[in-house]
């Protein structure tokens, strides 16, 4: 019976398929791989979080070894539901990057792109369904170390220093997380999640475990680009190729949340970590001046892909800051807006990767008037940017609602105030691509494009379409949040 | 406190800050890989000196062994390892590609070249 099996067929699948497309080589070939292997994971997934949603958690021992000695893949509500965020943006990635990644990365390398996204996506999605701490060390660094390829497979030379610049501050990042684990099984003598959370209460007080504490957090806040760790984000967003921007931006951040998630609701599930150290403070604190840097600074850039880039730093200050709560309604804003930022940003990746196809550069001087010539893309970003601002009846309202609701009952006003600020500079900067798209006279002498190919044009209002549909119709997306948020937090104390 | 004592642990911390700081002191690429390449052997000493236990015997199964360390440290280790060679091996091809693309493996100079392109 295979059902019982999707839970390692859901890793399997795109991580065998990366070197089948390294054998095949010709580039139409790799992409078909590419395509069955990630639709392959997002049925995977999808039929995951229904039988989770029907059963309850879903534990599978690798190789019949069983926990905790051997390695445990465990799909409860919040690993299924971000498994099927990040395979369904693979899935709508895919068809996008065909035609994306022929103007953008050179031929002879097209099949390595489609090798390393492939392992991405593998690695990302292993994180999502383990149930082991160390085995999501060795999934962060397959899905690291494949981004800073995809990264550096862009024809710019900056891309270049800008991978390495990644791939330093991500490897700092994991070992610091592999330092947490250590001293976790130093003192536990286990590595399962499950069995973690039952052993760290006893030594819950000890110097060693609160070390462990400081390690997870910085190594994973340097995965997730928490300000003041996100250096490394904004040029790499820039000088990706699109797709891969795209991609990593709706995916791997998300993911290191996750992980995040993970660590202070199921391994610490027993210990009251947000009052050791002035966790939730200091997080508190970090992600609203995020939230609010972030998007003054997204003001101030001209080069499209970059104000993207800085908008997703403010963004995940959203997340982080919903998680800080540690009650039901800010887990479930946190949780929910992982999802709807995925929708968003992959939108207005996307449709930045259509004008790059086009134009080559997606700056605010190369757009002027742009939405005369390409109005079905610049509508799409259009679409995207209402949603980031926080519109009502698109997906970006129904996460800050929640998040302001979790503030207000928490009591604390001058949240609920930062939260309306950065919407308010969200506007500035979504408002300066408008106005230059739509109201700015074409300039002489300007390239005459067509619109992007379909290829591209569909998978984009894909997630356009899916921002607005998500929107008007949140009861799905904020009941699996909200189930994730009371499972989580009904583990714990 | 016999000898060994605390020794490995110091040795770790001691390694690890050489390491982290030759990652943000350098301006030198390679020499970042070589910092980054040391801070995470130090992590990998720091596993293997967690698995020891006084008095045991490698973990060998054999007659009249009672007492033997930890093997699952050196297990995650071998891994561990495994990744720390990837990458630095992707790191190292990283640096060749910047040389060619920029003429330099020196950051400031990199940033020259940058401002006056």
């Amino acid at each position: 019976m295979i059902g019982g099996h999707l839970p390692v067929l859901l890793v399997v699948l795109p991580l065998m398929a990366a070197p089948v497309c390294v054998v095949v080589r010709r580039p139409a070939w790799a992409w078909t791989v590419a395509a069955l292997a990630s639709w392959g994971a997002f049925v995977a997934a999808l039929g995951l979080l229904l039988q989770v949603l029907e059963g309850g958690p879903i534990s599978y021992p690798i190789g019949g070894w069983a926990a905790p000695w051997g390695i445990e893949y465990r799909l409860d509500l919040v690993g299924a539901f971000v498994a099927v965020i990040v395979s369904a943006i693979g899935g709508i990635v895919v068809p996008y990057a065909r035609s994306s990644i022929e103007r953008e990365v050179a031929a002879d390398r097209i099949y390595l792109f489609y090798c390393m996204y492939l392992l991405c996506l593998a690695g990302l999605l292993g994180i999502a369904a383990t149930g082991d701490a160390f085995n999501l060390f060795v999934f962060l660094e397959i899905s690291a170390l494949s981004s800073y390829v995809m990264i550096a497979l862009a024809q710019d030379r900056r891309a270049l220093t800008v991978a390495y610049r990644y791939l330093i501050m991500g490897t700092i990042g994991a070992t610091f997380y592999l330092i947490g684990v250590g001293l976790m099984y130093m003192m536990t003598g286990t590595l399962n999640m499950a069995d973690l959370a039952a052993r760290l209460p006893e030594v819950a007080e000890t110097r060693t475990i609160l070390a462990a504490l400081a390690f997870l957090t910085v190594g994973i806040c340097l995965k997730l680009a928490l300000f003041p760790l996100h250096l490394w984000l904004p040029n790499a967003y820039t000088y990706a190729p699109s797709v891969v921007t795209a991609f990593l931006a709706a995916t791997a951040t998300k993911v290191a949340v996750y992980v995040l998630i993970r660590v202070y609701f199921t391994i610490f599930a027993n210990v009251d970590v947000f009052e050791a150290m002035f966790l939730r403070e200091v997080l508190m604190a970090l992600a609203v001046v995020a939230m609010l840097s972030a998007s003054a600074i997204a003001v101030f850039q001209t080069n499209i892909k970059r104000m993207l880039a800085y908008s997703s730093l403010a963004q995940i200050g959203y997340m982080v800051l919903g998680m800080s709560f540690a009650t039901l309604t800010g887990l479930t804003g946190g949780i929910i807006h992982l999802f709807n930022h995925a929708l968003m940003k992959g939108a207005l990746f996307m449709a930045m990767g259509c004008v790059v196809f086009r134009l080559q550069v997606a700056s605010l001087d190369t757009i002027e008037g742009l939405g005369r010539r390409m109005p079905a893309t610049m509508a799409a970003f259009v679409v995207g940017g209402l949603s980031l601002i926080g519109v009502p009846l698109t997906v970006g309202f129904v996460s800050k609602w929640t998040l302001v609701l979790a503030a207000i009952e928490a009591n604390m006003w001058p949240i609920v105030v930062a939260i309306v600020g950065s919407s308010l500079l969200a506007i500035a900067y979504v408002w300066r691509v408008v106005e230059t798209g739509f109201f700015r006279p074409t300039p002489e002498g300007a390239p005459a494009v067509a619109e992007a190919p379909l290829s591209m044009l569909i998978p984009t209002w894909l997630l356009a379409g899916a921002c607005v549909w998500f929107g008007i119709d949140a009861r799905t997306t904020l009941s699996v949040a909200r189930q994730s948020a009371a499972f989580l937090l009904g583990s714990g104390p | 406190m016999t000898f060994p004592g605390l020794f490995n642990y110091w040795v770790v911390i001691a390694l690890m800050m050489v390491g982290f700081y030759v990652v943000i002191a350098q301006g030198n690429l390679i020499k970042k890989v070589v910092g980054l390449n040391i801070f995470q052997v130090s992590v990998f000493v720091f596993y293997i000196s967690i698995s020891k236990v006084k008095g045991g015997s490698a973990p060998i199964l054999s007659e009249g062994i009672a007492l033997y360390g930890n093997p699952l440290p050196h297990v995650l280790i071998l891994t561990a390892i495994v990744v720390g060679v990837a990458t630095m091996a992707l790191a190292l091809a990283l640096v060749v590609r910047i040389q060619d693309a920029y003429g330099t493996v020196e950051e400031d100079e990199i940033r020259e070249r940058e401002e006056a392109s």
